[in-house]
């Protein structure tokens, strides 16, 4: 099992339980998180399920995927320094505990 | 016809390898090529995923798969289950293809993201949202010409005449031709089935219609400020050569006009069909991209698609070897009540999340920004300037190897 916090825009914080394998959008979409889209299912064509990975978990998430830095630009808010597309990050073990922020909008 | 063939010099089935499925595979003698059967496919989807996770159909001798959750996989596992030998039953690694295979569809990794970035940039939110106001006009004329006539026949007045206007003038084509645009498509789509009476009457407009969209992808034939420059100046900072962008800006027009065609005459289908959802997306607005989405997976536009497994591999646990053709039937997946709960029931709130009319992965659709940005302008116009949509006579399908389209849909658009 692996934790992961969902902070909405307003501060509302959500915990979920998700398994390696999951992304942080796919489990967010499974469970009804409000803040993410993922109108494209994963395949990196949307920028509906953008986060800000929390600066305490920067390191392990890991850096951007290929390709991840040309679909953000598409984003609807800012995109700054920790700004990932949620469908590419992968759950796995050490990211039990993972915080991420949710943009204002998505669309 | 069908044995079970053990040495090398076996004749192929259909341009690809028969194989002698594993032990435990339930076989199904059927057509899942029948008119009949694609004219309303439901009963055979249901009984595909009743069936098993995976299903031996010895008269093609491939696989299929139709569940959810194994369809899903099977298709975006493009480890294992390759594009490069083509998505359709014949093995381009065993037979030459009807054409140069496509440098996108048709490839795997790592050819496949270079392609990829150069097209997904292209077709990225951004630069779709830029052709919003296109869309959108083109969509109020022609709703405000529609609603003139009262009774339409809804696939030629609407569905084709949408994209064949806006879809050219977005990738920035010079030469026009909606018919041969339209052709194109039920080339390619019919072309991934077996040689039966569709594929061979789409192939018969080759001859005339190959050599007009091959030069209407030349450089000259394009403007300097449409999608089709995009990917030509992709050529110039050396990420493609000259020839590959050509057969890249080839893709946009294999893949982006009968999709969306079948896209909006679904939506018209559905909506007309079921005229409380109907009133309930005039009601709100915000549920047009959501209702999209959900007529996707209600009709899953392209039926079914195929992949070749590149070694001995395995599905469900079941051994598979190596070049045995899966089918994928996304139609399938998209109506299956394990995943979906009430499938058989049109939700425009539903929020799909997770369909594969799409596709799923690396090749997942690449177009779809653009679909989206379509329908949204047609959903868009419709429900501001009419009231109801009312069916005028039968609609009637018309089969295809891939796609599920309508042939005809008479409806009356009752203005507000
Ligand atoms: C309702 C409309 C559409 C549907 C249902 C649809 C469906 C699909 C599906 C299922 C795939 C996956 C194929 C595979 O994995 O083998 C795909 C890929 C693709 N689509 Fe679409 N499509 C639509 C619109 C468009 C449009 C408008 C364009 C062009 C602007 C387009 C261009 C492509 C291309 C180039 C690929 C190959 C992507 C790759 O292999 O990486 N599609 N589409
Ligand atoms: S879900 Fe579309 S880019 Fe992540």
């Amino acid at each position: 099992m692996v934790k992961v916090t969902y902070v909405a825009h307003d501060g509302t914080r959500t915990e979920l339980d998700g398994d390696p394998g999951d992304s942080v959008m796919s489990l967010a979409i499974a469970q009804g998180i409000d803040g993410i889209v993922g109108e494209c299912g994963g395949s990196m064509m949307c920028a509906t399920c953008h986060c800000y990975v929390d600066e305490d978990w920067a390191e392990t998430a890991g850096p951007r995927m290929d390709g991840e830095e040309d679909m953000l630009e598409s984003a609807a808010c800012e995109v700054t320094e920790r700004s990932r597309l949620s469908c590419q990050i992968k759950l796995t073990e050490a990211l039990d505990g993972l915080v991420v922020h949710l943009p204002e909008e998505q669309v | 016809m069908t044995t079970s063939p053990t040495t090398s010099t076996m004749a192929l089935i259909e341009g690809h390898k028969p194989i002698t499925p594993a032990s435990g595979i339930p076989v199904w003698d059927i057509d899942p090529y029948d008119v009949e059967l694609l004219r309303d496919p439901s009963a055979y989807y249901a009984k595909l995923r009743e069936l098993g996770e995976v299903v031996y159909i010895p008269r093609y001798s491939v696989l299929a798969v139709g569940r959810y959750e194994i369809t899903r996989k099977v298709f975006s596992d493009h480890e294992n289950f390759l594009s490069s030998r083509g998505v359709g039953l014949n093995d381009f690694k065993l037979e030459d293809p009807w054409r140069p295979p496509s440098i996108i569809l048709e490839v795997d990794q790592p050819e496949h993201t270079r392609t990829r970035k150069v097209m997904s940039r292209a077709l990225s939110p951004k630069v779709v949202k830029g052709f919003a106001d296109l869309f959108r006009e083109t969509a109020d004329t022609l709703v405000d010409q529609l609603l003139a006539k009262g009774t339409i026949e809804a696939v030629t007045d609407l569905a084709e005449a949408f994209p064949t206007t806006v879809f050219p003038k977005a990738v920035g084509m010079k030469d026009v031709n909606p018919r041969h645009l339209v052709d194109y498509g039920a080339m390619v789509f019919n072309a991934v089935g077996p040689d039966n009476a569709l594929r061979r009457e789409a192939m018969s407009h080759a001859g005339e219609i190959v050599p007009w969209i091959n030069a209407a992808c030349t450089r000259d034939r394009l403007t300097e400020d449409g999608l089709g420059a995009m990917v030509y100046a992709s050529a110039e900072d050396g990420t493609l050569t000259e020839a590959e962008a050509g057969m890249l800006v080839r893709s946009f027009l294999s893949a982006g006009v009968d999709t969306t065609v079948t896209g909006i005459g679904n939506a018209l289908w559905c909506l007309s069909q079921n005229p409380e959802q109907w009133q309930a997306l005039k009601r709100d607005p915000s549920l047009i991209r959501p209702a999209f989405e959900e007529v996707l997976r209600y009709t899953s536009p392209v039926h079914t698609f195929g992949r070749t497994a590149g070694g001995a591999t395995e599905i469900a646990g079941f051994p598979v070897e190596e070049g045995t053709k899966v089918l994928c039937v996304l139609g399938a997946a998209n109506m299956d009540p394990d995943k979906w709960g009430d499938p058989e029931v049109f939700r425009i709130d539903r929020k799909p999340v997770g369909h594969v009319a799409f596709g799923a992965g690396i090749h997942g659709c690449v177009g779809q920004n653009i679909a989206r940005g379509e329908l949204e302008a047609v959903l868009g116009a419709l429900i501001e300037k009419v009231d109801r949509i009312e069916p005028a006579g039968e609609a009637v399908w018309r089969p295809g190897n891939a796609i599920r389209a309508l042939d005809r849909l008479p409806i009356t658009l009752i203005p507000n």
